[in-house]
């Protein structure tokens, strides 16, 4: 292979990276803001003890967990606009699409963290007078961030990943940048390595830490 | 017999009258005629499958009874409606189940502790969330129930650090801290090492010293003989047999009574 890595451009694209690096970090705490609340009732819907609610939080996950977050993606862009008669920035259609993707994923990671709390802690607690919905909040609650924690964590490693799809609804994150650059300096080889290795350094510290936590949890238990 | 309270000393704290629980065709319980006194101290052996844990969880609405009633002080619980036919169901609501629960407390096999809260804290919580009680007050409650069960110097220790003698004194405290007038405990030493039960069966013990009512769950019958004041024996979901403690376990009056206990190479004492 003949050839000439030349790297000395990525100092001058450092700073539009950091722009994109930005809008990244934007994009992701978005939709896990979004993805972790809207997540936790749905995954109420799940555990409800009325079948309709059930359905409806079952259906919720098996739709937006089953469709790529790609199509979603677009779907919001250029479909949805049609549905509600406005359109959307692509900003605000990557993180419709992106967080109920997450919301799907997460309120699956609720559900099997609520029904992984024994019986007995129900009783427990029932057993000195608090209702069931004082249980929930102040003995299972707990319990299930607790036990989930690495779970949400993974979860937050795929939202950062995922966020890359943005690029095709010209959102400006890292992803967009990094083409753009690439086809103007006419040097994808090294220009999409380091974006790559941005996104790397960015997001093993998360995945480091996750693993970390089920050690931890692991021993301790 | 009348539903309205009676102040006379003596009547019964809690009652059942024909309690029922079926599991889906499974009749676990048969009819359970059961008076509990205050001060009275009963407990209840049976083989397993006996239907003796089942009661035990009704009295408490940890499981709701399909038939029969549970009446507390003289309270129905429950709201009972009539059908056209004569037949009578009764519905519970959580919020009076919630009240009863406050008044009969229940100490668990498997202790049931809340590992992410410190002992004082698990005691503390039904004093908090249920009585609303202020946190420093609760505390301090908390801390003189955990010192009675000989746990002063655990207040701030993580369940998961004490042994499971310390952990079941622990749900013994918090059961204690709500002031319960009836207690009942489910098999409270079955799932403990041997060399942990003396101090839990101890620690029981000395509530029979404070003239605490409590019903009683167990396999060990030799510490339901120095435990109880009364003996139910259930056998298929129905009372066998049922009498004082001396009765029972010195003089039982039906076959099947007498080869439970005989049987039983704990009851030497």
């Amino acid at each position: 292979m003949g050839y000439q890595f030349d790297f000395s451009m990525v100092i001058k694209i450092l700073p539009v990276l950091w722009r994109g690096v930005i809008v990244t970090v934007e994009l992701t705490v978005a939709c896990l803001a979004v993805g972790l609340i809207l997540g936790f009732f749905v995954a109420l819907l799940r555990v409800s003890p009325a079948a309709p609610l059930r359905f409806v939080g079952r259906a919720f996950v098996e739709i937006f967990r089953n469709i790529p977050a790609l199509i979603q993606l677009i779907w919001f862009f250029y479909a949805f606009p049609i549905v509600i008669g406005a359109q959307l920035s692509p900003f605000v259609a990557a993180v419709l699409g992106i967080s109920l993707n997450t919301a799907a994923f997460s309120a699956e990671i609720y559900r099997s963290g609520i029904q992984s709390i024994e019986r007995g802690q129900w009783e427990g607690a029932m057993a000195i007078g608090m209702s069931r919905a004082a249980t929930f909040r102040r003995v299972v609650l707990p319990q299930v961030f607790r036990r989930m924690l690495p779970a949400f964590t993974n979860r937050a490693v795929e939202v950062a990943k995922v966020t890359s799809l943005a690029s095709v609804l010209s959102v400006h994150e890292l992803m967009y940048q990094g083409r753009v650059l690439s086809s103007t300096f006419y040097r994808p080889l090294e220009i999409l390595t380091t974006v790559g290795l941005v996104y790397l350094v960015m997001i093993y510290p998360m995945t480091w830490a996750s693993a970390a936590m089920e050690r931890r949890m692991r021993r301790r238990a | 017999m009348s539903d309205t309270p009676t102040p006379e000393a003596g009547a019964p704290i809690l009652r059942s009258v024909g309690l029922r629980k079926s599991f889906g065709s499974l009749d676990v319980l048969k009819g359970i005629d059961l008076d509990v006194k205050r001060g009275d101290r009963i407990a209840i052996i049976g083989g397993s499958g006996s239907g003796k844990s089942t009661l035990l969880r009704c009295l408490n609405f940890m499981e709701c009874p399909t038939g029969g009633q549970v009446i507390l002080d003289g309270e129905r619980i429950g709201d009972a409606r009539v059908a056209k036919d004569g037949s009578e169901t009764i519905t519970y609501r959580e919020r009076d189940l919630m009240a009863v629960r406050k008044r009969v407390g229940m100490v668990f096999q498997q202790f049931n502790l809340f590992p992410h809260m410190s002992t004082v804290e698990n005691v503390m919580e039904g004093l908090v969330t249920v009585l609303r009680r202020p946190k420093a007050e609760a505390r301090e409650r908390a801390a003189q129930e955990l010192a009675r069960v000989g746990l002063g110097d655990k207040l701030d220790v993580y369940p998961g650090r004490l042994s499971g003698g310390q952990q079941q004194r622990v749900a013994i405290a918090r059961a204690l801290a709500m002031d319960p007038e009836v207690l009942l405990f489910d098999e409270p030493t079955s799932s403990l090492d041997p060399e942990l039960v003396g101090e839990v069966l101890r620690t029981i013990l000395s509530l029979a010293e404070d003239g605490r009512t409590m019903l009683l769950v167990t396999h060990e019958l030799g510490f339901a003989y120095r435990f109880a004041t009364h003996v139910i024996y259930l056998s298929d979901g129905v009372v066998h047999e049922t009498g004082t403690a001396e009765e029972v376990f010195r003089n039982p009056q039906r076959d099947k009574t007498r080869a439970f206990i005989a049987r039983s190479s704990e009851f030497s004492l």
